[in-house]
């Protein structure tokens, strides 16, 4: 055992849906430490306490990585650095302590403060009102920061109990939604555009675990869009944790629309067979919902009647998280979550070839299945499947997987 | 010192189907060369890692007091000297820097910082390098005024034009020697003379010129070069600018006085002495080397058009030895196939087969905007969007030709099977 050393960093972890979900909420508690542990590793020790997630930092850890993991988990709404000293203590060093957690504060844009102390140990030498003001004065003096009780940005917690005074900082906010996996496995249909990682992400916030199906066409495409694609997933494992992705053969789709689909028709045959792909991938990766980036109205593609003939293929639930975003709301998020600048990347892109000059912009399903009626779908989807590959994205690695569940 | 350190691990982690296809046909060689076997032996030994039981002091630094240092130093002057050499100038007026990119820089901003009490506009062309465009185009958002000379069909421009372009206020004029994108070979010593030498300075970028054709910019009257070591067969990350005797530069950093103080900071010497071994090899026999390279270009371009009726070249006439340079042929595949051609589409199909040629330039191949050179020869949408860059290197094998002329032919025919199928 080792021994407890007088003096242990951690941060809080607050969340609010779990909490709500009765049965539900080891299972949620669990995913929620998992995804916390993953990000950490060795470099703390992860629990849950009194309906909150503590996570405690190995001597050496920074605690702006702990803080970090924290926020980029999904079903934290909150997390707050703090320090625990076991008592005896000098009120000099709880001092230096609470300065400290300030002074982190202020990094985060703080300029008003109260410290808010309570005294479970009831024989302690200072009241809960003398402790707000002793220490409340010496953090004014140190920082400069203003003392304001009602409105402040941030308070200062300062809890005495019988073994140890407790303190605790500022709360930067944390993403919401629930831990990943608790709701299942989805599919993102990836581009390399700037939507569809911003739609797998708003799908994932909701627990959703990744799987993430690129449709290569070269030569249509070049290898730097793949590079797009593979760079894109890496960003979203920050928040996702690991992303399977495949990658599937299209050319050969593409060029069997562009010979037997008529041209107003072959973009939305051509999204729908991205979704039969999807759909298979789906079933292969145990999903249970497809995840796409379409916003309504923004192309030809993405009109009502369009997502209808498109949508009509899927048995499993099409999710289309930005449906109602405008392109500035989702350029936003993109640029928060990181997702933008790799989107944004220019690369040639020789699929316009393929693309109508004037496509038809509001298809009937009947229309839609009449125009691929000359393809021999089953064929060509067993080819494409058959080409294609399978690969582990984290933060830190991309790596092949074998071939043996793409048969 | 003992062989006791780790030879570095090379991380496959990211190794994705990368290396299947085997480069067979490298025809890029205007973007950049391998690097000759000499030059890299040349370089492993001025890292000082040559040997593994002793530790030999060409790795120094060369502003250190002690021999090892002043060894290095001697290396790098000799460098200078080689560099001075192909221009006819003297060693003490060669600067290393990073490349090309930064020799352009230095020669313009710093010439533009140096003179900008005298005159404040300066000449180029519209078929400079980006380097170029953008260093004059910084200089405009100052306040400069700045002419951009067009070209013919070739790609040329005159010195006629460059003299009616003159003003009192002109103190600089530059361009490219050879056009990277079309290989247009700029009349340098007419243009020197019609300047006079005592009017503006007149930078030449010699970058895809140096190393292939005849460079004696110092005897034609130009005031300042620049030289890239990567398009020789030389390392990345080492070019020099050429400064006359006499011509005011001010530097771009500030440092520790190296090099004059025009470019502080410690010499990359075994980029130098790389970069020295490299432009060695290809002068050593410098008509040979012209005539090599010259053979070469126009035996894909004599195979490939008889093989592709409707094939076009864009700039100068491939065949003019005084107009196009040796080793760049740009061509059009437009009228060779019907309906929409994409130059990229091509490109990857040929990336299949293990070759490896450009659309438009290297440098801003990933911008989906149209070349600005094949803009500025006035051709047309489909022809620059059709349009492929082929360049033949030191290294380049008869065999490698006549292998790319196949596979040339293939994807052409690949292609028109492909979509002679899609209905429009």
């Amino acid at each position: 055992m080792v021994p407890l050393s007088t003096r242990e960093e951690l941060v809080i972890g607050r969340y609010a849906e779990i909490a709500l979900k009765g049965g539900n909420r080891r299972p949620f508690e669990r995913a929620l430490v998992r995804r916390v542990k993953d990000q950490l590793g060795e470099r703390a020790r992860v629990e849950v306490s009194g309906g909150r997630v503590l996570v405690h930092l190995v001597p050496g850890a920074a605690l702006s990585d702990a803080t970090l993991a924290l926020c980029r988990s999904f079903g934290v709404v909150s997390a707050q650095p703090a320090v625990r000293l076991l008592r005896p203590v000098e009120m000099s060093e709880v001092a230096s302590e609470v300065i400290a957690l300030a002074q982190q504060a202020i990094q985060r844009g703080a300029s008003s403060f109260k410290v808010a102390a309570r005294r479970a140990d009831k024989g302690f030498f200072l009241n809960s009102l003398e402790l707000n003001r002793v220490l409340g004065a010496a953090v004014a003096e140190a920082t400069g920061l203003r003392v304001d009780v009602h409105h402040s940005d941030l308070e200062l917690e300062v809890d005495v109990r019988p073994d140890a005074v407790f303190l605790a900082g500022v709360r930067v906010a944390g993403p919401g939604g629930l831990p990943t996996g608790v709701s299942g496995r989805a599919v993102a249909l990836l581009s390399g555009g700037i939507d569809s990682p911003v739609a797998a992400y708003l799908a994932a916030k909701r627990g959703l675990a990744l799987s993430a199906v690129y449709f290569h066409t070269f030569p249509y495409t070049g290898e730097g869009a793949r590079q797009k694609v593979y760079d894109l997933c890496r960003r979203l494992t920050v928040y996702a944790g690991p992303v399977r992705l495949w990658v599937v053969h299209f050319t050969e789709i593409q060029e069997a629309i562009a010979e037997l689909v008529p041209e107003p028709m072959r973009t939305v045959v051509a999204r729908r067979m991205m979704v039969r792909l999807a759909e298979e991938v789906a079933r292969r990766e145990h999903a249970g919902a497809l995840i796409t980036g379409d916003s309504l109205g923004q192309v030809a593609s993405q009109t009502l009647e369009a997502l209808s003939a498109i949508g009509e293929i899927s048995t499993l639930p099409l999710l289309r998280p930005l449906v109602a975003w405008d392109k500035t709301e989702i350029v936003s998020l993109a640029r928060r979550i990181d997702t933008y600048s790799v989107s944004i990347r220019p690369f040639d892109d020789c699929c316009v070839l393929f693309a109508p000059q004037h496509p038809r912009t509001r298809p009937t399903r009947a229309e839609a299945a009449r125009a691929e009626e000359r393809l021999d779908i089953k064929t060509l989807m067993a080819s494409a499947l058959r080409k294609s590959e399978r690969l582990r994205a984290t933060p830190g690695s991309l790596e092949p997987l074998t071939l043996q569940d793409v048969r | 010192m003992s062989g006791h350190w780790e030879s570095p691990g090379f991380s496959r982690r990211e190794a994705v189907k990368e290396d299947v296809v085997s480069l067979d046909c490298y025809l890029d060689n205007a973007a950049t060369t391998p690097v000759a076997p000499e030059v890299a032996r040349a370089m492993l030994e001025a890292m000082g890692v040559a040997s593994e039981h002793r530790l030999i002091g060409s790795f120094a630094n060369p502003s250190a007091a002690y021999r090892w240092g002043v060894q290095a130093s001697r290396c790098v002057d000799a460098a200078r000297g080689v560099v001075a050499t192909t221009l006819g100038g003297q060693a003490d007026e060669v600067v290393f820097t990073s490349g090309g990119t930064e020799a352009n820089n230095l020669a313009i901003l710093g010439l533009a910082s140096a003179l900008r009490r005298r005159g404040r506009h300066l000449i180029t062309t519209e078929v400079e390098h980006r380097s170029v465009l953008d260093a004059c185009h910084a200089l405009e958002e100052e306040g400069w005024e700045v002419t951009r000379l067009p070209v013919d069909d070739a790609g040329q421009v005159q010195a006629s034009q460059v003299q009616r372009a003159l003003r009192p206020d002109t103190v600089l004029c530059t361009l490219a020697h050879v056009n990277n994108e079309v290989g247009t070979i700029q009349p340098i010593a007419e243009i020197a003379q019609a300047l006079g030498t005592r009017g503006p300075i007149l930078h030449v970028d010699g970058v895809q010129a140096c190393g292939k054709m005849p460079t004696p910019y110092a005897l034609w009257g130009v005031g300042l070069a620049s030289l890239s070591a990567h398009k020789i067969n030389g390392p990345k990350g080492v070019g020099a600018l050429w400064i006359r005797a006499g011509v005011r530069v001010r530097p771009l950093f500030h440092g520790g006085g190296q090099q004059g103080g025009l470019r502080p900071g410690t010499e990359n010497v075994p980029g130098i002495v790389g970069f020295r071994r490299a432009l060695e090899l290809a002068t050593a026999d410098a008509t040979e080397t012209t005539r090599r390279l010259r053979e070469h270009k126009l035996r894909l371009w004599r195979r490939l058009r008889e093989a592709l009726p409707g094939l076009a070249a864009n700039g100068p006439d491939p065949e003019d030895p005084v107009r196009a340079a040796p080793h760049i042929l740009n061509v059009c595949f437009e009228r060779c196939l019907s309906g929409v051609v994409r130059a990229e589409v091509l490109l990857h199909r040929m990336e299949e087969h293990g070759l490896a040629c450009s659309a438009g330039s290297a440098c801003s191949a990933r911008r989906p905007a149209p070349s600005h050179v094949l803009v500025a020869l006035r051709l047309g949408q489909g022809c620059i969007g059709s349009s492929l860059r082929f360049s033949v290197g030191l290294q380049t094998a008869t065999a490698e030709i006549d292998r790319a002329v196949d596979i040339i032919r293939t994807v052409v025919s690949e292609h028109a099977e492909v979509a002679a199928r899609w209905s429009r």
